[in-house]
């Protein structure tokens, strides 16, 4: 025992081998317990053996076990070290069984060949759904809207720091604009894609659109492809462009005042004190934004599925609301759930290589 | 009966407090007077319960339903002795759109519980949830019901994987399934020859036009259409003028060019319908013995290319190719924009009572238009005969026995009953004239006079219901085959519909060819040897 553990221990510890074996045994057996049922179970299920279980809610129950067993083990073969191991082993199995383990379900479903109305259900099949997926024009098409999507944000950034610049200046009721710029945050995207999507926008007798036929010219807001597109961002853009601004406010208000004074006392202009000073200073709080207004944007779904379905053909379809139609219309488990996986390894590289590219600006500059 | 059916027929005939107790009075007059003209000997009671609220008299509530429930159990008392299924627990898992399937059930069945002692305990589900839970329920076979209120194209998805329970002789006789409208007996609700469903609602789609625009002094100064050719002529002539309603320009038939989740396909259906359905065979999405896809023969190719003619003209309103069937029937032809729809019984049904309608005078109804030519895709060419087909879109509701009840007699007999009690010929009749979310299904639902002494405008109930009956019995009704998956198909179909009327396939040929190359895709994934045998099964075959 090193002297940094003697700060926390209550007790001195004196196990004997003996405790320490039996709680070695006791996880290796119901380990064994654990997968000796797993392999049955298998075995039965795929016809190599006659007897076995209904369900696989044994298995289950030996896992549990196993867990109990791992956590009983930790006091007995390591005292009291074990169980300050103890606070946190429970939460972390918790957390592995919900993630890791389903993690590896879908990643089996994913090679497999599973329709939810076939009645042969799923069939390995190996990389058939991802040569499925090569040659799936819809799939493609969704990826390539989702870099339009992403690079919209370029200009929902200049919006909203236009916005966090307006609202920290000395404007009268600054307060209530700060309030009412916030509120599309605080609507559900779903209520947005009905309101203004289906509501205002629409084209027989919504105001938008009566609004415009009254000035002389005839509103069509889903009709062609690229104003298709347009319109989902702009929806987009107004839930969340308050969620930049506000994170962008704060940052402002963070920035030391006599940086910008010194700069006004050494004649900078307007332009240059925002260009020279506040733009560098704000770096870090404008790429966290960004990092995670992107990570927002890559799971768009719900304003596409209500307004347009995807519509015209494909225009506006994200890669989320194409799963959705694959998974949900036609229970095509086993290609949807590879078309998901794929966008999250996608997701892990992309998001894994901007932030490293980023990182340089995410300090604030000394 | 649809509630927005009701309200509207209630609206339709401006029911006021005199008429209403006038049909009331004639009701009862009707009640008191034995054999006055009723088909059968349930006159009194059908008579009886037709006044609970009373047409007129508010929305039926729980104690009406329970008291209908009471009056219909005669056929039950007959099968079943008091108390016989005590100790017995059923599931039952239906739908709770717009309050109502479920709840009516609940009603309808309390007097049943007390009578046989049973006890069912209830799955409420919302639309959207329905078809995803029963997919699942049916792929990881965990069937936690014991009865289920079903539409008949998940039929090969349950009945032919042998999930359900066949309904056994008394059952049949209790429902008197002889009485139903032609498209819903055999083979619908069988499979291999076996009955498994009792049907509780009918569907189908009807023509829904505006009659302003039709007739001699009219903006087309001709007649009704009444074949898909007229209504496409119609539809160019329109193009730059005026409605008479509404000022706005005028334009012909609304066509949902967008897709909804399957449902959107049932629209392409109605064009290809009149085409392709030839009266020589039952099949015309998929030929019986192959699976190969029919919707890429020239029929579909006809009906798309009538589609895609209609948008390079222009002839739709803006933006149509983001219309889903709902926005045409609400927000353009209730509005006052086009002037002829498809839509199912429901159709018009807020005209008069929804705020945003101009049409409610002005809207007549009919069955789907014919064609001048149809296909036969046995002899692989047009014939150049008139065709009528209309298309059964959905089929309606029933409610099917799961096969858990097999093995435990008393438990099969109490969901059998269960069952019927809901079917019966008489509390049907009820759920037809009143909100309950089904429509009529029965020839004996459309003895008008029964209508008429409960308090309903005859001429009203004669036109509207006289569409449905006409599309109900027709001898060539295109009615959708009923084999697992069959919305996967649909909703792949959308997806290259909405992809061909965007202008990103060359031409109808090349969109229908690509539909039939993705239902191919799903017949293999789904099994083809399965899928043909399931398919013959459903179309009797």
């Amino acid at each position: 025992m090193n002297q940094g553990d003697l700060l926390h221990t209550v007790t001195a510890d004196h196990i004997p081998e003996g405790r320490k074996r039996l709680g070695k045994m006791l996880v290796r057996g119901t380990a064994l317990l654990g997968i000796a049922l797993a392999v049955w179970q298998f075995a039965y299920e795929t016809g190599r053996v006659s007897a076995g279980f209904d369900s696989w809610r044994p298995v289950l129950y030996a896992y549990l076990l196993w867990a109990t067993a791992l956590c009983v083990s930790q006091v007995l073969v390591n005292g009291e070290k074990g169980k300050r191991t103890l606070f946190v082993l429970p939460a972390a199995l918790f957390v592995i069984s919900l993630v890791v383990f389903p993690l590896l379900f879908a990643l089996y479903i994913s090679f497999s060949d599973w329709n939810l109305a076939s009645p042969r259900g799923p069939r390995f099949n190996g990389l058939d759904n991802v040569r499925q997926m090569w040659a799936d024009a819809f799939y493609w098409n969704a990826l390539k809207n989702m870099v339009y999507y992403v690079l919209a944000i370029s200009v929902e950034y200049v919006i909203a720091f236009g916005l966090a610049l307006l609202l920290n200046a000395q404007i009268r009721a600054r307060k209530f604009f700060r309030v009412v710029f916030l509120l599309p945050l605080m609507l559900s995207p779903v209520a947005v894609s009905w309101m203004i999507g289906k509501s205002m926008l629409e084209v027989r007798f919504g105001p938008v659109s009566r609004l415009l036929r009254d000035i002389g010219f005839e509103p069509s807001f889903y009709g062609s492809p690229e104003v298709a597109r347009f319109m989902i961002m702009a929806m987009d853009a107004w839930t969340f462009i308050p969620f930049m601004m506000i994170m962008l406010l704060a940052g402002l208000q963070a920035l030391p005042g006599e940086i910008i004074e010194a700069s006004r006392v050494d004649g900078a202009t307007g332009w240059q004190s925002f260009k020279e000073v506040i733009f560098p200073l704000m770096l870090p709080v404008s790429v966290t934004a960004v990092v995670i207004r992107i990570i927002f944007k890559l799971k768009l779904a719900d304003v596409i599925i209500n307004v347009t379905s995807g519509g015209p053909g494909g225009a506006t379809d994200s890669v989320t609301s194409f799963i959705f139609r694959e998974y949900r219309d036609r229970s095509n488990v086993g290609y949807g759930t590879l078309l998901a996986i794929v966008y999250l390894v996608l997701i892990i590289i992309f998001v894994t290589l901007l932030l490293k590219l980023v990182s340089r600006w995410m300090e604030r500059p000394a | 009966m649809k509630v927005d059916l009701y309200n509207y027929i209630l609206a339709a005939q401006r029911v006021n407090r005199r008429q209403m107790l006038k049909g009331m009075a004639a009701a009862g007059t009707a009640a008191m007077l034995p054999k006055i003209g009723l088909a059968d000997d349930h006159g009194n009671l059908r008579a009886e319960i037709l006044k609970i609220p009373g047409v007129g008299a508010g929305s039926p509530t729980d104690s009406d339903w329970q008291k209908v429930g009471e009056l219909c159990l005669g056929a039950t008392k007959q099968n079943v002795a008091e108390g016989e299924f005590e100790g017995v627990e059923l599931t039952f898992m239906g739908l709770n759109n717009q309050n109502l399937h479920n709840f009516l059930f609940r009603g309808f069945l309390k007097p049943w519980e007390a009578y046989t002692g049973a006890k069912i305990n209830w799955i409420d589900l919302a639309q959207a949830d329905y078809n995803a839970r029963l997919q699942q329920s049916i792929a990881t076979g965990t069937v936690d019901f014991d009865i289920i209120e079903m539409g008949a194209p998940f039929e090969g998805d349950v009945l032919g994987k042998g999930l359900a329970s066949e309904m056994p002789d008394w059952v049949k006789e209790q429902i008197d399934m002889d009485d139903y409208v032609d498209y819903l007996k055999e083979p619908v609700g069988t499979w291999d020859g076996k009955t498994y469903r009792v049907s509780i609602d009918g569907d189908c789609h009807s023509f829904a036009y505006r009659k302003d625009y039709f007739g001699p002094d009219s903006i087309t100064g001709r007649d009704v259409p009444t074949t898909w050719q007229e209504v496409n002529q119609v539809s160019l002539d329109l193009i730059g003028k005026e409605d008479p309603l509404t000022g706005l320009p005028a334009h012909g038939y609304l066509d949902p060019l967008k897709g909804w989740g399957g449902f959107g396909f049932y629209f392409l259906e109605n064009r290809a319908a009149a085409y392709a359905k030839h009266p020589n065979s039952p099949a015309w999405l998929f030929e019986p013995d192959t699976m190969k896809p029919m919707v890429n023969n020239p029929a579909w190719v006809q009906a798309i290319q009538d589609v895609m003619d209609l948008i390079e003209a222009g002839a739709y309103p803006a933006d149509q190719i983001n219309a889903d069937p709902g926005t045409t029937a609400f927000q353009q032809f209730l509005a006052g924009t086009g002037s002829m729809l498809m839509w199912w019984g429901d159709v018009g049904s807020s005209a008069r009572t929804s705020d945003s309608s101009v049409v409610g005078d002005v809207a007549g109804f009919g069955i789907n238009p014919a064609s001048d030519r149809v296909y036969n895709a046995q002899a692989s060419a047009w014939e150049d005969t008139r065709n009528e087909a209309p298309n059964m879109a959905y089929i309606g509701w029933g409610v099917y026995v799961m096969a858990t009840v097999e093995g435990d007699e008393k438990k099969k007999k109490a969901a059998w009953s269960a069952a019927a009690h809901l079917g019966g010929k008489d509390l049907s009749l009820w759920a037809s004239a009143y909100p309950s979310g089904f429509q009529p299904y029965r020839n004996s639902h459309f003895q008008f006079e029964e209508w008429e002494e409960a308090g309903y405008d005859r001429e009203y109930v004669e036109d509207y219901l006289g569409s449905n009956a006409d599309s109900y019995n027709h001898p060539n009704a295109a009615i959708e085959p009923r084999i697992p998956g069959i919305f996967q198909y649909y909703s792949v179909a959308e997806d290259e519909l909405a992809k061909g009327y965007a202008g990103q396939y060359e031409s109808a040929q090349e969109t229908a060819d690509a539909i039939a190359a993705a239902w191919d895709k799903i017949t293999d994934q789904i099994g083809r040897e399965e899928q043909i045998a399931i398919y013959k099964a459903s179309l009797g075959l």
